[in-house]
């Protein structure tokens, strides 16, 4: 059994396999894989009984599932108007600088992918990142550039 | 529909409908006609192109037409300055994202979005234009259909027509926003998903984003080499559509004057698919009798229910969808690939032409048959079977380039050889049209005698309905066919993909049990293909198949087995039905395709 077959069947067993259940499955399969490879999204339309575009628009929809590999922390930079006020260019500056890749890239070793996102509701605390699944208010260049190593070091 | 009624005003004219009716028809009702884009008949609302805004007095927002219902009281404005100024706008802001150069688009002047912005005078571009910044890409890669994402307005059309009508989904909706775009899976190539090239969708799109890929410039090429030998078949459900496309009005018969044209346009032989529907309809109904006889006598294991196979893009969905189905298929080409075989063969012999010097040409109301003829396995002659074939709609094309006055044409008479055809060779192009064809001549071979059905029509596998089925008993038997006295031949009809999906299903689980089961893949039959006229509708359907059955009894003959030249190539080149030649010739193999 592969191991995406392995993430649908725990995600099936408790959601079902209704079109309901396709969230769900989508989202475990990002958190386990960093991303929704080919094989993945014929998978999923296969579990479901769903066309593989339909699977694959759903998953294109939403920026947080990713359809092409990711590194293995996923840099998130708010790009909404209160993050821009505040600064948010000079915070992907001082990213792209540090980890040498572009907006939309990902570094050689595989570690970091450098995004932009719409509004995370940090409006009031920008400018505003997430690496993975955690946020960093209120950033500067500075600290932006500091977050990251300690990453680096993990 | 409830039998409640509702009361409005609709322009300030007291109209009632019954409760749950869309303001867009309500409007219709009272002859007003409310534009619309996103829109379609025969799909579900989508309400996402805005065009169909209307005025409700009292309410701060404009309505979407198509997709409120009305409510008791409501006053609505389909006409006032500021409903016309928003459509006004909103067809400027859709042209800003249509790559709009008019003029080098196919669809040039059948353009739901060109006619609008022609009727609300767009005249300047308010807008940035959007399409030229963006990086669109245009998928050639399909033998049939052309998927160009600059002229698409993403209105899902074809996106619901894929899903709803044909059960496919090969296309869905990506992204969002401003990214938001028609696509495959993961964009592959159109050629290698599993669209079955239907052409619902080029039917149903309002722009010139999906359309056929033409082959107009090579047949005019053909025509003008003095070295080749040009002959055209045409399929049943076209002299019954052309006429849509050079004025007529829906349902008009226009077979003799297509036949004209054809030779004004320098065919050097105008033949007949009807001919080799007819020809199916002696492989077919014989390949079905064998198969019973087998199962019934023999006891041998043997595939049943047996289906039809005249329809590419019902072939292509089943090799992609129920490659387990694949044994149930008739072996017999289609129609359209018989007549290649013997155009180059047969024909070849008996005129005495250099099969590589003919090149033959098919008018189908189509675009799956692009495909078909484009098939490995359709090369029996030693040649590419068929070398083009043209939609109904390129077919109109060429008569208007070559300046002919179509309504004006005298009629003319097929050709021959294989111009010669029946009543039920005519009414494969609608649905249960093959059922009915090979029920009238299976039960004669069986019985001696005519299908018990007043005047030969087999109402019960007629009409529009998804599924339908029928069972005919089969009584007083001719000796050879004894074994099938007092078997009632159960029988099933099905249209547009969705209905099949639900049928063949059905038929995998083992839940009903039928001996023989036609499907076509568009609705309703071929005289809704992907390759005839646009617009389609319910309504342009209907007047196609009344056409259709006209043809039928306007034949002096009605069953395939009397057609003459029928008889004549079985005599001189076949021997009989399902002979070597014939399984050399004129049957095919499938091969199971990816689902996913």
């Amino acid at each position: 059994m592969t191991d995406v077959q392995a993430i649908l069947e725990k995600v099936t067993t408790k959601y079902g396999k209704q079109r309901s259940a396709l969230m769900p499955a989508l989202q475990a399969i990002v958190k386990e894989k960093n991303y929704l490879s080919d094989e993945d999204i014929v998978a999923v339309a296969k579990t479901f009984d769903l066309s593989t575009a339909e699977v694959y628009g759903t998953a294109t929809f939403y920026t947080f599932l990713d359809t092409v590999p990711r590194g293995k922390y996923v840099i998130r930079v708010c790009k909404t108007i209160s993050c821009h006020m505040s600064g948010k260019d000079e915070i992907i500056e001082a990213l792209q600088n540090t980890l040498k890749i572009k907006v939309g890239e990902t570094t050689v070793d595989k570690k970091f992918s450098l995004l932009t996102a719409n509004c995370m509701g940090w409006c009031h605390k920008g400018p505003v990142m997430l690496v993975n699944d955690d946020v960093y208010p209120e950033l500067t260049p500075q600290k932006a550039i500091e977050i990251i190593q300690s990453y680096q070091q993990k | 529909m409830s039998n409640y009624m509702v009361n409005l005003k609709i322009n300030n004219i007291p109209v009632s409908v019954p409760e749950g009716t869309t303001i867009l028809d309500a409007a219709k009702k009272l002859n007003f006609r409310i534009p619309t884009l996103c829109y379609h008949e025969d799909l579900s609302v989508a309400g996402n192109c805005r065009v169909c805004v209307v005025e409700q007095v009292g309410a701060r927002l404009l309505q979407a037409a198509c997709a409120v219902p009305v409510s008791e009281g409501m006053e609505i404005l389909t006409n006032s300055t500021k409903v016309r100024q928003a459509r006004k706008h909103i067809i400027e802001l859709l042209l800003s994202e249509h790559r709009a150069d008019c003029t080098e688009c196919y669809k040039n002047g059948n353009c739901e979005l060109q006619d609008l912005a022609h009727e609300y005078g767009v005249n300047q571009h308010l807008f940035i234009d959007l399409a030229r910044k963006r990086n669109y890409t245009i998928d050639r890669s399909s033998p049939s259909i052309i998927k160009d994402d600059s002229r698409c307005i993403r209105c899902q059309r074809c996106v619901r027509t894929c899903d709803e009508l044909q059960g496919v989904s090969a296309l869905a909706v990506a992204y969002k926003g401003d990214h938001q775009k028609i696509s495959t899976f993961f964009e592959h190539p159109m050629f290698e998903v599993v669209c079955t090239n239907c052409g619902q969708c080029i039917n149903r799109c309002p722009t010139g984003a999906l359309i056929e890929k033409t082959y107009i410039e090579e047949v005019w090429d053909a025509l003008n080499d003095p070295n080749k030998h040009v002959v055209v078949q045409t399929a049943p459900a076209v002299r019954i559509g052309l006429g849509e496309v050079l004025g007529y009005d829906p349902g008009e018969r226009v077979t003799g004057k297509m036949v004209t044209a054809l030779k004004l346009l320098g065919f050097d032989s105008v033949l007949d698919t009807d001919f080799t529907a007819d020809l199916t309809i002696m492989e077919e109904g014989t390949e079905l009798l064998t198969r019973l006889k087998k199962a019934l006598v023999d006891k041998e294991p043997v595939a049943l229910p047996m289906m039809t196979s005249c329809s590419p893009g019902w072939i292509k969905f089943q090799e992609h969808l129920f490659p387990n189905l694949l044994d149930n298929l008739s072996t017999c080409k289609s129609p359209q690939q018989m007549f290649g075989a013997l155009a180059k063969t047969y024909y070849a012999q008996k005129r005495g032409i250099d099969p590589k010097n003919i090149v033959s040409v098919s008018i189908m109301p189509c675009t799956a048959k692009k495909f078909e003829a484009n098939r490995p396995e359709m090369r029996a002659s030693g040649y590419q079977d068929v070398d083009y074939v043209l939609t109904t709609r390129e077919l109109g094309l060429m008569i208007k380039q070559a300046g002919i006055d179509f309504m004006k044409l005298p009629d003319s008479p097929y050709d021959s050889i294989m111009g010669e055809s029946t009543g039920a060779g005519v009414i494969f192009g609608a649905t249960g049209g093959v059922m009915e064809a090979a029920l009238r001549t299976a039960y004669e071979i069986v019985t001696g005698r005519e299908v018990p059905f007043r005047n030969l029509n087999i109402t019960p596998v007629r009409g529009f309905e998804g599924i339908r089925e029928a069972t005919v008993k089969i009584e007083g038997c001719l000796p050879e066919w004894s074994f099938l006295e007092g078997v009632e031949l159960k029988v099933a009809v099905a249209h547009g993909l969705a209905n099949a999906k639900k049928l063949m299903q059905a038929v995998s689980d083992g839940t009903v049990s039928y001996h023989f089961i036609e499907v076509m893949a568009c609705p309703g039959g071929c005289l809704g293909g992907g390759g005839q006229p646009i617009p389609t509708n319910l309504e342009i359907r209907s007047k196609r198949a009344e056409a259709i059955y006209a043809e039928d009894e306007s034949m002096p003959l009605r069953k395939s087995h009397e057609n003459p030249e029928v008889h004549m190539i079985y005599q001189e080149f076949l021997g009989k039905p399902l002979s070597h030649k014939s399984h050399d010739l004129l049957h095919t193999h499938y091969k199971a395709r990816k689902r996913y």
